[in-house]
């Protein structure tokens, strides 16, 4: 094994699916390095929600072949509760649990599936919510928060289970204009600590600032990535460069 | 919510108090008028005796009130049996993947055969025909068989009221759950059960209120309860008011269990609650 090879975090190879005769990706190649922020971008229905819906094997995948931190997660026979532990995914939606307190929606997994004592489940995310501003909020449900605050549990939630990886499907496009900036800058934050992440999104100024790498996906492809500075300045493709004119017209750059 | 519809007769302030007015003499006329003809028909004075005697009332009430106390128990132990076997076949139906197949079948036939037969062929059935199997262990009372069939009918009904409560929390609520590396048991017990239920408390209370009245279809194999009291007292007279006492015994029970019903059902609307057969207000994205 190189050293090359060991820094891996995730590896996709000819990734394929389809819902139904829809085919939604066609052949997805993409490789991330622990430590790397890589962005998704691409209009709506290019097929950013469902990769990241296959790495974390919530959408069964037609072909290919996806391999986390060494281990291929798409061979028969895995453990797919277990791999699914070292990756968080946070949706647009939240879907956080209404029926729980916010500390009990972020003691769940790591009591359960990790078996973590109470108390220490409790103490780590007392810990994670009072660095991410959510202290106040230990007891309250999510239908008395904001939908900040709702996305902030969110992420805090998928971050109890220190995975060595995290997806961001799209977690601002839910929100109020006025509360993307806290969760962003959340994000901000996990980037900053080193945390691995693959982000779809729709906020450019955003993938500009915090990406390593954006990918440009169309039509259920990765048709070019490249440093935020090459994408953003100088896309070779013309799709690409449709596509970030018609975000700019819409000022959303 | 949106702003409210004025109201279609104006507003001024005596309309309430005009409105009561009107409901009290139109209900005035109206009943009066039903007991009127009633009273009034030929068969009336008949009718009188035989249903509504009421020395025989109060001498029967003496008897059927005890007697209800079987039905009581039938109810509580059937109930709680109910929801628990009534659980198993909901989550069973509600498993996905090839490996369950079998099950799903299974769960499925039970519940069609005990929705499609009338109660009463279940009950005789089984009361009548699972004692005479002689099967070892197992007791011949009629009340122990009575709590079988109607442990075993009221399932399959109350069943599909748990798997609408299933089907009715978002999939994404369980991709949530599995995505944090819970195990398909846990998510369902953990996420998806506790709002399915909550959600179904109110249909569970009406079945459970079916339930209490079924209690007297087991008179027919053999429970001395309070409907065989009734109709053991019934025929030594050849007077049908120890039935209205059954009747009123009911009643009394039933009716406010229903508003109770009602009334929490009104309470999860009026919070906004997700109602069985709504959709959640949380949509998974894509």
């Amino acid at each position: 094994m190189t050293n090359e090879r060991q820094r891996e975090a995730l590896r996709i190879d000819g990734l394929y699916k389809a819902f139904g005769r829809n085919e939604v990706l066609r052949g997805i190649d993409l490789t991330v390095t622990e430590h790397e922020v890589v962005c998704l971008i691409g209009s709506s229905g290019s097929g950013k929600s469902t990769l990241l819906r296959c790495i974390n094997l919530i959408e069964p995948i037609d072909a290919g072949r996806i391999v986390v931190e060494g281990d291929e997660i798409t061979a028969r026979g895995v453990d797919v509760d277990r791999i699914r532990r070292r990756i968080g995914i946070v949706f647009q939606a939240f879907n956080l649990f209404p029926h729980m307190s916010v500390l009990a929606n972020v003691t769940l997994a790591p009591r359960k599936a990790l078996g973590r004592s109470r108390p220490d489940a409790e103490r780590e995310a007392t810990v994670l919510l009072e660095r991410f501003g959510l202290a106040d909020k230990r007891l309250a449900f999510p239908d008395q928060l904001s939908g900040g605050q709702q996305q902030r549990v969110a992420i805090v939630r998928a971050l109890a289970m220190q995975p060595d990886l995290l997806l961001l499907d799209e977690v601002t496009s839910a929100l109020d204009p006025e509360l993307i900036a806290e969760v962003l800058d959340v994000i901000r934050e996990l980037a900053a600590g080193g945390m691995t992440m693959v982000i779809a999104t729709h906020e450019m100024g955003f993938a500009r600032d915090i990406a390593n790498r954006v990918c440009f996906l169309d039509a259920g492809r990765i048709l070019e990535e490249g440093t935020p500075a090459e994408m953003f300045s100088n896309p070779r493709q013309e799709r690409t460069r449709q596509f970030l004119q018609r975000v700019i017209d819409a000022g959303r750059l | 919510m949106g702003p409210r519809r004025p109201e279609l007769s104006g507003g001024r302030p005596s309309d309430g108090r005009r409105s009561s007015w009107i409901a009290f003499a139109s209900t005035l006329v109206v009943f009066g008028l039903l007991g009127t003809i009633i009273v009034n028909s030929p068969g009336w004075p008949e009718i009188q005796r035989s249903f509504l005697d009421a020395e025989r009332f109060g001498d029967a009430w003496g008897d059927v009130v005890p007697a209800f106390l079987k039905n009581v128990q039938l109810a509580l132990i059937a109930e709680g049996l109910v929801l628990v076997l009534a659980l198993v076949l909901a989550v069973l139906r509600s498993l996905p993947g090839p490996a369950f197949f079998p099950f799903r079948v299974l769960a499925t036939i039970y519940v069609d055969v005990f929705r499609a037969v009338p109660g009463v062929l279940i009950i005789f059935a089984l009361g009548f025909g699972a004692p005479a199997l002689r099967l070892p262990g197992l007791p011949n009372e009629p009340f122990f068989w009575a709590i079988v069939t109607l442990t075993l009918l009221y399932s399959a009904y109350v069943s599909e009221v748990y798997r609408a409560g299933i089907e009715s929390v978002h999939p994404s609520q369980d991709a949530a759950a599995r995505s944090l590396g819970l195990s398909r048991w846990q998510s369902l017990r953990y996420v998806v059960l506790p709002q399915a239920i909550r959600r179904v408390i109110p249909p569970l209370l009406n079945d459970f209120i079916g339930l209490q009245k079924d209690t007297v279809l087991v008179s027919f194999i053999g429970v001395v309860e309070i409907f065989r009291t009734a109709q053991i007292k019934q025929a030594a007279s050849f007077n049908f008011t120890p039935y209205v006492a059954v009747a009123v015994v009911f009643l009394l029970v039933t009716i406010p269990l229903a508003r109770f019903t009602d009334w929490l059902l009104a309470r999860q609307a009026r919070r906004g609650e997700a109602l069985v057969g709504t959709s959640t207000s949380i949509s998974g994205a894509r």
